[in-house]
C-alpha cells in the first residue's frame, strides 16, 4: 500500500539529484558562465589599460559586475528545457508543494553556476590584482550573492519562460533588482581590499539572502503556473 | 450526466474565453468513478484547454468552477514530460517521488510498455514512439499505486502509439474504469472498448 | 479544491463614476498646478546659494514623490488583482504603470535640467537621481513585460506578480543606494533640504506635490476610462455608449 502522503524529503532530494545530474549531462551550461566570465575580466585590461594599481582599484566592481551577467546569462535558460518539454507540467500537477520545489530548482541551479562561479573568482581576482588579503572576502561575498542572484534570477526566468524573446526581457526586470546585491558585495570586497572591515555589508548581504530565500520561491511559483498557463 | 456527489471531478457552468473568443459557455459536467469520457471537437473548439483546466493547469479566461474530489490526478499532454537527458528509468523514478508512487514497480510498468530492454539508455537515442511510451509508463505505475479514486486525464494519448500499442493501452484504460477509476481522454482514433463510452463534443471552433 | 472565478468591479459602474470624479478633480487638478507654479516660480523667495535655477524643484520633487508613490499604486493593485482576482484592480495596475513612468522620466528630465546650472553637468550620478533611474527601469520591466504576453489575463498576473517583487526590493535599492552614493561621495550639496527650507518656499511646494497626487490620479482615471472602453468594445454598454 503507498496510498499514504507521497514523502517530501524524497522528492526534494530526488529532485536536486534529477537537477544536478541534468547539469553533469549537459556541462555546456555550467562550463558557458564560467568562460564568459574569464572574457569579460580579458576584456577590462585591455579596455582600460594593464596598470596594476589601476586595476586593482577597479577590481572589486568588475569581478562583481561580470559575476552579475555571468548569472543573468544562466538565469535566462533555467526554466527553458522544463518548459519545452512538459516536466514543468507535471511539476505543477504534482502534490508536491511547489514552493519548496522551485527552492530545490534554484538551489541546484546555484550549485551548479553560483558554486563554480566563487570558487573561480579568486583566480579572476589575482588576474585583476585583487589584493590577495580580500580573497576570503571576495568568496564570501560571491558564495551570498550568486545565491541572491540565483533566487532572483528564478523569478526572471519563471516570469518570462513562455516569452519566445524572454532573453532582452529578463535582464530588463532582472537587473534593477540586482542592483543592491551589486553595490553591497563590491562594497565588502573593496572594503576588504582597502583594509576596512567588511562584515556590516557581508551581514546586509546575508539578511537579504534570507529575505530572498523566504520570499522568492513565492514570486517563481506564481511566475510558473503563469507561464504554463499561458504556453 | 448524474451522480453529482459521487463524481470524481464536478464542473459547473464552465466558461472558457482564449483571445476574445469564447470556447465553451455554461458547461456542466460529472465525472464519476467508473467513467470513460471522450471529448470531441474539431481543431480549435477547446478539448486540450478543457483538459488542461480539468488538471488546474489552465485557468486564464475560465468561468465557473470546477471541483476535484479524486485522490490522483494524472495529466499526460502534449509535451512528454520526459528529459531527453535522462534514461526512462530516471524519469520515472521522478515521477514516483513527485506523485508518491512506489517505485518498485518501475521495471514492471517499463515493461509493460515494451521497454524494458531500454531502460537505461538516455531518451534522447529512443524514437518518439517510445518516448510517448515512457510517459504511457506513468499510468501502469499509478495504476499500480492503487489510489482508489484517480482520474487520468489524457491529450491525444494515441499519437505516434503503434497498433499493437494502442490496443495495449485500450486495455489499460478499460482496467482503469473497471477498478473505479475515470479517463477523460481526447482522440481522433476510434476506440476499440467494449465499455460505454461517454462523449463530450465542443462546439465548432472558429 | 474550490476555485471560484469572480467578475468584481462592474466596467459600466467604474466608467460612470470615474467620469463624475473627473468632472471635478480635473480642473481642481489644472488650478492648483497653475497656482503652485505661478506661487512657486514668481512669488517664493530666491534660493540664497542656488539664485533661481532652484525654482525646478517646484517640478522635480512633486514628481518624484509621486512617481515613487505610483510604484506603490501600481504593486498593491496588482496584488488585489492576485489575491482577489479583481479585474478592475488589474486595470488599474495596467494604467499606473504609463502614468508612473512618465513621471520618473520628468522627474529625471527636470533633475538634469536643474544639474546643469548647479553642477556645471547635465548627470551626476548623485543618490536620488540614481534611485530615480532605477525606478525607471523597474517601471519600463513591468511595461514591457505586459506588452511581452500576448494573452492579456496573463500579462495582467505576470506584472502583479513583478511590481510586487519591485515594492519589496524599492526600499532595499533606496536604502543600498543611499548607502553607496554615502560611500563613493561624502554629500556635498544636497538635491532637496526640505527640512532647511523656509515655510514662504515649503508651502508652493506642498501644494505643488498635492497638485501631483491628483495630476496622476487624473491621469490614472482618464488611462483605466480608455482601457476599459478597449476591453469592452464588443459588450452592449460601450456599445450604447456608442450611440448616445
Amino acid at each position: 500500500m503507498s496510498n499514504q502522503p507521497p514523502a517530501l524529503g524524497a522528492f526534494l532530494g530526488a529532485s536536486l539529484r534529477r537537477q544536478l545530474l541534468l547539469a553533469y549531462r549537459r556541462p555546456v551550461d555550467t562550463i558557458n558562465p564560467l568562460l564568459f566570465f574569464l572574457l569579460v575580466v580579458t576584456l577590462f585590461p585591455l579596455g582600460i589599460g594593464p596598470d596594476p594599481a589601476q586595476l586593482a582599484e577597479f577590481a572589486p566592481g568588475i569581478l562583481w559586475i561580470v559575476a552579475l551577467l555571468a548569472s543573468l546569462m544562466a538565469a535566462e535558460g533555467m526554466f527553458r528545457q522544463d518548459y519545452e518539454d512538459g516536466s514543468l507540467e507535471q511539476l505543477l500537477l504534482s502534490p508536491q508543494p511547489l514552493y519548496l520545489a522551485s527552492l530545490t530548482y534554484t538551489a541546484a541551479h546555484w550549485l551548479v553556476t553560483g558554486v563554480p562561479l566563487t570558487l573561480l573568482s579568486p583566480l579572476f581576482a589575482t588576474m585583476l590584482q585583487l589584493p590577495v588579503a580580500a580573497l576570503p572576502v571576495l568568496l564570501l561575498s560571491m558564495a551570498l550573492g550568486t545565491a541572491i542572484l540565483s533566487l532572483v534570477g528564478s523569478i526572471g526566468a519563471a516570469l518570462t519562460v513562455s516569452l519566445k524573446r524572454g532573453g532582452m526581457l529578463i535582464s530588463l526586470i532582472i537587473v534593477p533588482l540586482y542592483i543592491p546585491v551589486l553595490i553591497f558585495a563590491a562594497g565588502a570586497v573593496r572594503f576588504a581590499a582597502e583594509g576596512f572591515d567588511p562584515a556590516p555589508q557581508l551581514l546586509l548581504l546575508a539578511g537579504m539572502l534570507s529575505l530572498a530565500v523566504a520570499l522568492a520561491p513565492f514570486a517563481i511559483s506564481a511566475g510558473l503556473r503563469i507561464s504554463v498557463d499561458a504556453g | 450526466m448524474t451522480d453529482a456527489a459521487d463524481a470524481l471531478i464536478a464542473v459547473r457552468g464552465l466558461g472558457l474565453e482564449r483571445g476574445g473568443k469564447a470556447l465553451l459557455a455554461d458547461l456542466d459536467l460529472d465525472i464519476a468513478a467508473g467513467h470513460l469520457v471522450l471529448i470531441e471537437g474539431p481543431n480549435g473548439s477547446g478539448k486540450t484547454t478543457l483538459l488542461r483546466s480539468l488538471a488546474g493547469l489552465s485557468r486564464l479566461g475560465l468561468s465557473g468552477r470546477i471541483e476535484a474530489r479524486c485522490d490522483e490526478l494524472l495529466y499526460l499532454g502534449h509535451r512528454a514530460g520526459i528529459k531527453q537527458l535522462l534514461t526512462p528509468r530516471e524519469n520515472l523514478a521522478w515521477a514516483c517521488r513527485s506523485q508518491g508512487w512506489d517505485p518498485v514497480h518501475i521495471d514492471s510498468a517499463l515493461d509493460r510498455v515494451g521497454l524494458s530492454g531500454r531502460a537505461d539508455l538516455l531518451c534522447q537515442h529512443l524514437s518518439a514512439g517510445q518516448q510517448r511510451r515512457v510517459n504511457l509508463a506513468r499510468l501502469h505505475l499509478s495504476f499500480d499505486a492503487r489510489h482508489k479514486r484517480s482520474l487520468w486525464l489524457l491529450d491525444e494519448p494515441f499519437t505516434a502509439i503503434d497498433r499493437g500499442g494502442v490496443a495495449a493501452l485500450t486495455d489499460t484504460m478499460a482496467q482503469q474504469v473497471r477498478r473505479g477509476g475515470a479517463v477523460v481522454l481526447t482522440s481522433h482514433q476510434d476506440l476499440p472498448l467494449d465499455i460505454p463510452l461517454r462523449r463530450v463534443v465542443l462546439g465548432g471552433g472558429r | 479544491m474550490w476555485t471560484w472565478f469572480h467578475k468584481l468591479g462592474s466596467p459600466p459602474w467604474m466608467y460612470r463614476i470615474s467620469g463624475r470624479i473627473l468632472a471635478i478633480l480635473l480642473p481642481l487638478t489644472i488650478a492648483m498646478l497653475v497656482v503652485g507654479a505661478v506661487w512657486g516660480l514668481l512669488y517664493a523667495p530666491m534660493d540664497f546659494k542656488q539664485g533661481n535655477s532652484f525654482r525646478i524643484i517646484y517640478f522635480h520633487v512633486p514628481a518624484s514623490v509621486v512617481a515613487l508613490a505610483g510604484y506603490y499604486v501600481m504593486a498593491v493593485a496588482g496584488a488585489v488583482s492576485l489575491i482577489w482576482r479583481m479585474k478592475m484592480a488589474e486595470v488599474a495596475m495596467k494604467c499606473a504603470a504609463p502614468v508612473g513612468a512618465a513621471l520618473t522620466f520628468l522627474s529625471l528630465l527636470s533633475g538634469a535640467i536643474w544639474g546643469k546650472p548647479t553642477w556645471g553637468t547635465y548627470w551626476v550620478w548623485d543618490a536620488r537621481i540614481t534611485s530615480m533611474l532605477i525606478l525607471f527601469f523597474l517601471y519600463l520591466g513591468v511595461i514591457v513585460l505586459y506588452q511581452a504576453y500576448e494573452n492579456k489575463e496573463a500579462a495582467g498576473k505576470a506584472c502583479a506578480v513583478l511590481s510586487l517583487v519591485g515594492m519589496v526590493n524599492i526600499p532595499i535599492i533606496y536604502k543600498s543606494v543611499d548607502w553607496w552614493y554615502s560611500l563613493h561621495q561624502p554629500a556635498t550639496i544636497r538635491f532637496t533640504e526640505e527640512s532647511a527650507m523656509h515655510s514662504s518656499m515649503l508651502q508652493p511646494l506642498l501644494l505643488m506635490i498635492l497638485a501631483f497626487y491628483c495630476l496622476f490620479t487624473c491621469a490614472l482615471l482618464l488611462n483605466m476610462r480608455s482601457e476599459l472602453l478597449r476591453r469592452g468594445a464588443s459588450t452592449s454598454w460601450v456599445r450604447g455608449l456608442a450611440v448616445n
